[in-house]
């Protein structure tokens, strides 16, 4: 069998092992709903009391809530198979709408970084790495260490307080600047601008939790018998460096980077919201706000679901990295 | 632990200058946390003087919007962050050692479901999942540290289900095994005291990342309202973070401060406890 | 005689100040000569491998470093080269092997990228050219299907096959000298003994010069055309490898060879009434590497094969057999540590693998284990005393008759019961041994199953703890259950022989007759694989009674 129908196969096997977790995170929502002090049609519709008796009526009719427990169990599943998480009174518009329209951002915010991220993390904790205990290694491990202590909320509003309010330089909130009406690559740069806050904002964190990861993870390699290996070849100390160590230690980083997506997707929740970035955090922060349940237990499933997805994509990236990885 | 044990352990911890700043820094929090209330009998909800008083004046912190003594609140702050970090890391260390533990020993199928079970847990965005409870469960100090509590311990689990797998195939533990000795004993007497350091290095890094999610947390609005919290302060003052930006910034340094000095009196606890990179 | 082409004057190397000596090596002096093998013996810490790193300037930086002497490679000092120039020389006139191949070689690259670095490197050939030779110089190493190979990763060949492509690595250059350290230490008997004579055969055919580190006199005796011998950082002895072997000068020399383990079999006292205590019946174990819960294609490998044995009282049985033979897994299913699938072990009547959990308890102390892992095998953090004394506390005995209990195992072993309040870090390799044997002795077993329990020691160390096992034994007329790879310890110890392979038992007897003559195709294999089998010690400890007493490696409690 060649290497990319084994790929292929892993792949699926790996999207077969998410069924169990997904429907695991259903039984969780359904589980919460129930939780909740009332009735769980007060607790879909929002407690504040505001949902017309209609529209309370059409819940108790969609959820079944008056069925047996399992009844309603199983409707549930079959509600969420089919991506019905029901409507969204506040906002006049079914759930599912609601959600879609806001990846788009959060998924660019996620996707920068990303990059920012592990790049930044990676280089520094490399850099840190190479020469340990130096002046070097001493500046890049403080700044880790008060970016991993720093909460996120803290950093984007003192750097809105910076850059925005004081420097003027860039704008503090939302993903375009409404009134200006770009197009084409005027609008590609406005976005861009109004990126670059928030991305940095939530990037820091991660990148400071991936150069103490890169930084041990060098000074481990380093002392691995291959290392003197090549080094009894004749290579110099930066061949060694870049041919032999750095992908060995980066690979701890990589599987890192995927444990964290999920807390990443949390701390976009965050950021969207002291950014105004119009993406499914924001969404979530407002559901909150509005005491929309409903709709903040479809974003919590769809959020778990873009987890699983982007997991398997860096388990799937993990496999041209380490050749050691069985793909049976 | 023997003594000599304990010794070393505090010549080689003090010899970390990093270590013992975070500890010193550690202490005066505390301090503030266990004394403050006492110089502050007022509730930190309690109007002051005029609002938005500068800093250094008349109140060594100023005031917020309200009017209230923002030294007051960066106090009682100190205790709802300390509290709720150590609570739910110690709830969270103890499910996450029960189930790693019963994983990690047993092995076999008890392993794979368990260990299933904690993959899903760590795959769901745990943030977003603390949102839910706290919204669902309405905000107070219990809810708050269930949802840190119930999304902290995967990571705990999964270490301590390693260090269980790599003890239980130990020859040491073999050899207690073959002597007779009850599954309970083995754990208690002999695997548990050799993986104590790496539960409490991850543990006390553990309330680190618990105040910090206590305190995103509470910026969203979802804290007890009856007590005081930083990152409530600064979720209030975000408004206002043109006219009184140090509304903002004080109780985040405070934030910042804290955590800091915990990551590092674990770094320091790590240093110390694995003597092993002890030449790095 | 041949020219001498590395020359090592009064090498002295520092250890950093927390170390228990102050030099690794003082004072070394050596020539290597073109076309010779020169083998370093030593214990472990004697200096042999800093003073193999030092030569190729490969000694971890700030902590060791050479402070004196010289080391003349073709009259050019190698201690005073620019690193730049020390670069260009490693590889094309000096290279090493290492003992651990798989270690040794980067994960992530294949094979034929790993060596085609050192051509790439030290030569201006074009790609094409490159592969050629990577070919040739595989073919060379008796690696099959080099093209193959070529693209494989470290984690998908064989040992062998790594440690062959690693010396494809060193040699591709063909320089004049190489260091091999332990080349065949973490290799098993047969392919270290195909391993041997790549390196004696490409070593005469190309004329170089091999420094070859090793701590086994076996290996000397295969290879070796001279030998220097290393005791705590000093050479105290060297010579030809037949004067050394045969006549050697120096009392640590002698005392180490008198320590090698010999091939004749003792002679068992065993007496030929004595019952059955323990019969193992078609015994199998399966392992099953699958996880998951979808259908992940599972490979079974077969650990223990409808396994058959008895052992009378007093008698020790010999459970012979390569990494992988599924010795020590049937050993642990023996004393069930691992549940095996099916088959029965019957000890003092009872079918252990009949018993609960619950019941299994109270039927464990019959049957006791010994480890091989001095380090692994102590509680670190429970003293000496109550290590021995949780066994019996366990089963109900009083405290202070445990205690009493262990301080006179204590004394039995050869310890001092001061040792008692002491921690098991406190001791050294040897010592903990005696502990361990200590603890199992405490329950007073029907039978003790010794499991590699000499393997990681130092020779001297090892001759002692076999010596102590065979004293317990006939005074308490002992049953052993004794695994080992290694047919010297196992001829010093059985009474009979159990071979196995791929979890079957090929060859079953008395310990006299298979050494004899081996019959099953595997056995003899075996047997001829065993390194210096032609040699035999001029002393021996095991039946000239060499005194060991005053031996500097046991460290007084």
């Amino acid at each position: 069998m060649g290497l990319v129908t084994e790929r292929a196969f892993y792949v699926v096997r790996r999207l077969l092992q998410a069924v169990p977790t997904i429907l695991v995170i259903v039984s969780l929502n359904f589980m919460l709903v129930h939780l909740a002090p009332g009735n769980a049609a007060d607790v879909l519709a929002g407690e504040a009391g505001s949902a017309t008796p209609q529209y309370m009526a059409f819940l108790r009719h969609e959820f079944g809530l008056d069925k047996p427990l399992y009844l309603q169990y199983v409707d549930y599943l079959k509600n969420v198979v089919t991506l019905n998480f029901g409507y969204s009174f506040r906002d006049g518009m079914p759930v599912r709408e609601l959600i879609l329209q806001r990846l788009g951002p959060t998924l660019l915010l996620m996707g920068t970084t990303i990059v920012l991220s592990i790049g930044v993390g990676v280089l520094l904790g490399l850099f840190a790495g190479t020469r340990p205990n130096s002046f070097r290694d001493n500046v890049i491990s403080v700044f880790a260490l008060v970016s991993y202590a720093t909460p996120l909320f803290w950093v984007g509003l003192m750097l809105i307080l910076l850059f925005s309010i004081h420097l003027g330089w860039l704008p503090t909130s939302g993903m375009t600047n409404i009134s200006a009406f770009y197009a084409g690559w005027q609008l590609v740069g406005d976005v861009i601008r109004h990126l670059i806050l928030p991305a940095i904002t939530l990037s820091l964190f991660y990148m400071a939790l991936y150069v103490r990861l890169m930084r041990a993870s060098m000074l481990e390699q380093s002392g691995m018998d291959y290392v003197v290996t090549a080094r009894s070849k004749g290579l110099t100390e930066n061949a060694i460096t870049f041919r032999h160590v750095l992908r060995n230690a980066c690979l701890p980083v990589v599987t890192m980077a995927g444990v964290q997506i999920g807390n990443l997707l949390g701390g976009s929740v965050v950021v969207e919201t002291v950014f105004g970035w119009p993406g499914i955090g924001l969404l979530a922060f407002r559901a909150l706000f509005a005491r929309d349940l409903n709709l903040l237990l479809g974003i919590f499933f769809i959020a778990a679901c873009l987890v699983i997805f982007v997991n398997i994509l860096v388990d799937v990236i993990y496999t041209f990295l380490d050749p050691r990885i069985q793909l049976r | 632990m023997k003594r000599a044990d304990i010794i070393e352990f505090f010549r080689r911890f003090s010899r970390n200058r990093a270590a013992l700043i975070g500890l010193a820094i550690l202490i005066i929090i505390v301090i503030a946390a266990i004394a403050g209330p006492t110089w502050y009998q007022e509730s930190p909800f309690a109007l002051a003087g005029r609002p938005f008083l500068p800093p250094f004046g008349h109140y060594l912190l100023g005031t917020d919007m309200l009017g209230r003594d923002e030294l007051a609140g960066i106090i009682y702050g100190a205790r709802t962050s300390l509290l709720i970090g150590l609570v739910a890391t110690v709830f969270a260390t103890l499910l996450g050692v029960l189930m790693g533990g019963v994983a990690g020993y047993y092995g076999g199928v008890v392993d794979e479901v368990l260990m299933r079970l904690t993959e899903i847990f760590q795959t769901i965005p745990s943030f977003i999942f603390a949102i839910l409870v706290v919204a669902i469960l309405s905000p107070s100090i219990e809810s708050v540290i269930l949802a840190i509590a119930v999304v902290s311990w995967p990571p705990m689990a999964r270490l301590v289900r390693g260090e269980f797998q790599a003890m239980r195939n130990r020859e040491f533990v073999q050899a207690c095994i073959a002597m007779g000795m009850t599954d309970l004993r083995v754990i208690v007497v002999h695997i548990l005291p050799n993986c104590l350091s790496t539960i409490i290095v991850t543990g006390s890094l553990m309330v680190a990342t618990a105040i910090l999610t206590e305190s995103a947390l509470s910026f969203l609005g979802l804290s007890d309202p009856n007590v005081m919290s930083w990152g409530f302060m600064v979720g209030a003052a975000r408004d206002f973070l043109q006219r009184a930006w140090w509304l903002c910034a004080i109780p985040g340094v405070a934030i910042l401060l804290t955590v800091l000095a915990i990551n590092l009196v674990g770094d320091g606890l790590n240093d110390a406890l694995n003597p092993r990179l002890r030449h790095l | 005689m041949d020219e001498t082409i590395l020359q090592i004057r009064n090498l002295t190397v520092d250890l950093p100040p927390w170390a228990d000596r102050p030099q690794a090596v003082s004072g070394a002096n050596l020539e290597l000569r073109r076309n010779e093998i020169l083998c370093v013996v030593g214990e472990s810490g004697s200096g042999k491998s800093v003073m193999a790193r030092a030569i190729m300037g490969l000694l971890p930086a700030p902590h060791l470093r050479a402070s004196s002497g010289s080391i003349l490679l073709e009259g050019e000092d190698l201690l005073k080269v620019s690193p730049a120039r020390m670069r260009s020389i490693r590889c094309s006139r000096i290279s090493m092997i290492f003992q651990e191949p798989m270690t040794a070689l980067n994960p992530v690259k294949t094979i034929g990228v790993q060596i085609d670095e050192v051509l790439a490197l030290h030569t201006d050939l074009p790609r094409r050219e490159r592969t050629k030779r990577i070919v040739a110089m595989m073919e060379s190493v008796s690696l099959s299907d080099p093209l193959r190979l070529i693209r494989a990763y470290p984690h998908q060949i064989s040992g062998g096959q790594r440690q062959r492509a690693m010396i494809a690595m060193a040699l591709i250059l063909e320089p004049p000298v190489v260091i091999a350290d332990e080349p065949t230490t973490a290799l098993d008997v047969t392919t270290q003994s195909q391993i041997l004579a790549l390196i004696r055969q490409i070593q005469s055919s190309r004329h170089m010069g091999v420094l070859f580190i090793t701590h086994d006199f076996g290996v000397v005796a295969e290879i070796a055309d001279r030998v220097a011998v290393m005791q705590q950082g000093k050479l105290v002895e060297f010579g030809d490898a037949q004067q050394v072997l045969n006549a050697p000068q120096h009392s640590y020399t002698r005392l180490l060879i008198a320590a090698v383990p010999g091939l004749t079999p003792r002679e068992s006292v065993l007496n030929s009434d004595a019952l059955p205590v323990l019969s193992v019946n078609a015994l199998d174990k399966k392992y099953r590497d699958s996880s998951g819960f979808f259908g992940r294609r599972s490979r079974t490998v077969h650990a223990a094969q409808t396994v058959t044995l008895s052992v009378r009282r007093g008698e020790t049985l010999g459970l012979v057999g390569e990494s992988g033979s599924g010795k020590s897994t049937l050993a642990r299913c023996i004393a069930r540590l691992i549940d095996a699938d099916s088959g029965s072990v019957v000890l003092r009547d009872v079918d252990l693998m009949k018993l609960s959990r619950r019941q299994l308890r109270s039927h464990r102390k019959y049957i006791q284990m010994v480890f091989q892992d001095p380090y692994g095998s102590l509680d670190p953090r429970r003293t000496v005393g109550k290590l021995i004394a949780e066994g019996p506390i366990v089963h109900g005995m009083p405290e202070t008759e445990a205690f009493a209990r262990a301080y006179s195992l204590l004394e039995l072993v050869g310890l001092d019961r001061r040792a008692a309040e002491r921690y098991p870090h406190e001791f050294s390799g040897g010592q903990r041994q005696r502990i361990g044997i200590a603890r199992a002795l405490a329950l007073e077993p029907e039978i003790l199953v010794a499991d590699e329990a000499v393997s990681a020691l130092d020779v001297s160390v090892q001759a002692q703890v076999l010596r102590l096992l065979a004293d317990i034994r006939d005074r308490f007329n002992l049953t052993m259950l004794f695994i080992t790879h290694d047919l010297r310890v196992a001829a010093q110890v059985c009474d009979s022989i159990a071979v196995m392979r791929y979890g079957t038992i090929v060859e079953y007897g008395s310990t006299a007759s298979v050494y004899a003559a081996p019959q099953h195709p595997y056995t003899q294999e075996l047997f001829a694989a065993i390194p210096g089998r032609h040699w035999h010690a001029p002393v021996s400890a095991f039946s000239d009674g060499v005194d060991f007493s005053n031996e500097p490696t046991i460290r007084s409690v």
